[in-house]
């Protein structure tokens, strides 16, 4: 069964057995199956990111740290670590919009991120993005960039994690920092989407 | 390698399908299937390259067509079965054990020490950064070609950029070398860069959408200098 399309209930026999003889070698244990399920699904997700943004939005000092040196800046706040050992936030402007990928394989920054969506992880995100970006996110996102932006794709090839700074939305200027962690959004982070609108 | 995993510029895959919200696990078994990552690392399985070499030797129709972590799955397999941890045979056997059992116990033991482990990986991770005495031999701001060879093995060196010429816009210090410790290799460091390409050096004039670019990450052997390798400048 190494080779055809596996139901889900081969698969997940398949994954049991795996655990099971993982378990028996001493590799795993089902504490550590539920510890890492609950970290991803509870306490490391887009809203650590979100945080991180806002915060950008508000101080000016500390957006600069973040664009310098974003791992530095985030361990600051206690964010930080898996899949995220050496991040770089990259800054949309009136005249540049970023979109990160991973055309090789998946990589994302799970401290600020979380775990991907699925569609990150598939090929048709993958293979596209890099040559028909405005596309993509036009048709698929619908986000249109006008002609006018740069658009421009970080490739994430080796464990440097890109991530993205959108822009603040206009008419926030009222709005703390909690309220406008509120408006970012997983996929304004990415590059797939804007912040929610005030 | 050529593989398909190497999906960058591939034409034809679909729209991307993309719900507005999706759950953190789609499926329970994606719970123990994504704890293989962090525990096997632990355990000296592989590391983060050799797991990544796992995935990209799956049959290509199989990875195009499964689910993310199924490849998570595979990659596991392969190095349980190269370290001798058990064999297929016995995976095969216990697989039909829980199709025939599906709601039979996981055995229950515990582990203060991989507990410990989890915690500390998700906080601090593992970084791929090495200290080498190896001299930069590019700065921001050159002009550098990708080599247009074709590696067996892992390689981070994706087709796209192959041959195509672009600028360092970033130096980062110097990282584990994937075309080594994805191989069997040790970390054997080497400068990594951020280099930019525009969409027309990688697609042509005619395909490329407008006022783009694409950056690409390289190790320095992976690079050249754009005018020793005859680029144009």
């Amino acid at each position: 069964m190494s080779t055809a399309v596996r139901t889900t209930e081969e698969i997940a026999a398949r994954v049991k057995a795996l655990e099971a003889l993982m378990i028996e070698k001493g590799v795993m244990t089902t504490e550590a199956v539920d510890r890492l399920a609950d970290i991803y699904e509870n306490e490391v997700g887009p809203q650590l990111g979100a945080g991180v943004v806002a915060k950008a939005w508000t101080d000016p000092e500390f957006k600069a740290r973040l664009l310098q040196n974003a791992t530095e800046a985030c361990a600051g706040l206690g964010i930080g670590g898996l899949q995220g050992e050496d991040m770089v936030v990259v800054e949309n402007t009136d005249t540049v919009h970023n979109v990160i990928t991973c055309t090789l394989c998946s990589c994302y920054p799970w401290p600020v991120l979380g775990l991907p969506p699925n569609w990150y992880k598939g090929p048709a995100y993958r293979s596209r993005i890099v040559r028909e970006p405005r596309k993509v996110l036009s048709e698929d996102f619908g986000l249109d960039v006008p002609d006018s932006v740069e658009v421009r794709v970080w490739d994430s090839s080796s464990e440097m994690r890109y991530w993205v700074l959108p822009q603040r939305p206009a008419g926030t200027e009222g709005l703390d920092e909690k309220a406008l962690a509120a408006l970012v959004t997983r996929d304004s982070m990415i590059g797939t989407g804007a912040p929610k609108a005030a | 390698m050529n593989g398909v995993h190497d999906l960058g510029g591939t034409d034809g895959l679909g729209a991307v399908v993309a719900p507005a919200t999706e759950p953190v696990w789609h499926h329970e078994w994606e719970k123990a299937a994504f704890a293989l990552f962090a525990t096997n690392f632990r355990a000296g399985l592989f590391g983060v390259d050799a797991f990544r070499w796992g995935i990209e030797q799956m049959p290509p129709a199989e990875y195009l067509t499964s689910g993310y972590y199924e490849h998570w799955v595979h990659t596991a397999e392969h190095y349980a079965f190269k370290a001798g941890l058990f064999d297929e045979a016995e995976l095969d056997a216990r697989t039909q054990f829980f199709l025939d059992n599906p709601d039979a116990p996981m055995p229950d033991t515990k582990d203060p020490d991989l507990l410990a482990f989890v915690d500390a990986a998700v906080k601090h991770g593992a970084p791929a950064k090495r200290e080498s005495d190896n001299v930069a031999k590019y700065k921001v701001g050159d002009t550098v070609r990708v080599i247009d060879d074709a590696p067996r093995g892992h390689t981070r060196k994706a087709r796209y950029v192959r041959g195509k010429t672009g600028v360092i816009t970033l130096a980062h210090g110097t990282f584990i070398y994937p075309d080594s410790a994805g191989n069997g290799g040790g970390d054997a460091p080497e400068h990594v860069y951020t280099v930019r390409f525009t969409n027309s050096e990688l697609w042509g004039a005619e395909a490329a959408e407008r006022n783009g670019v694409v950056h690409f990450d390289v190790w320095e052997p992976y690079i050249t200098p754009a005018s020793s390798a005859g680029a144009p400048a």
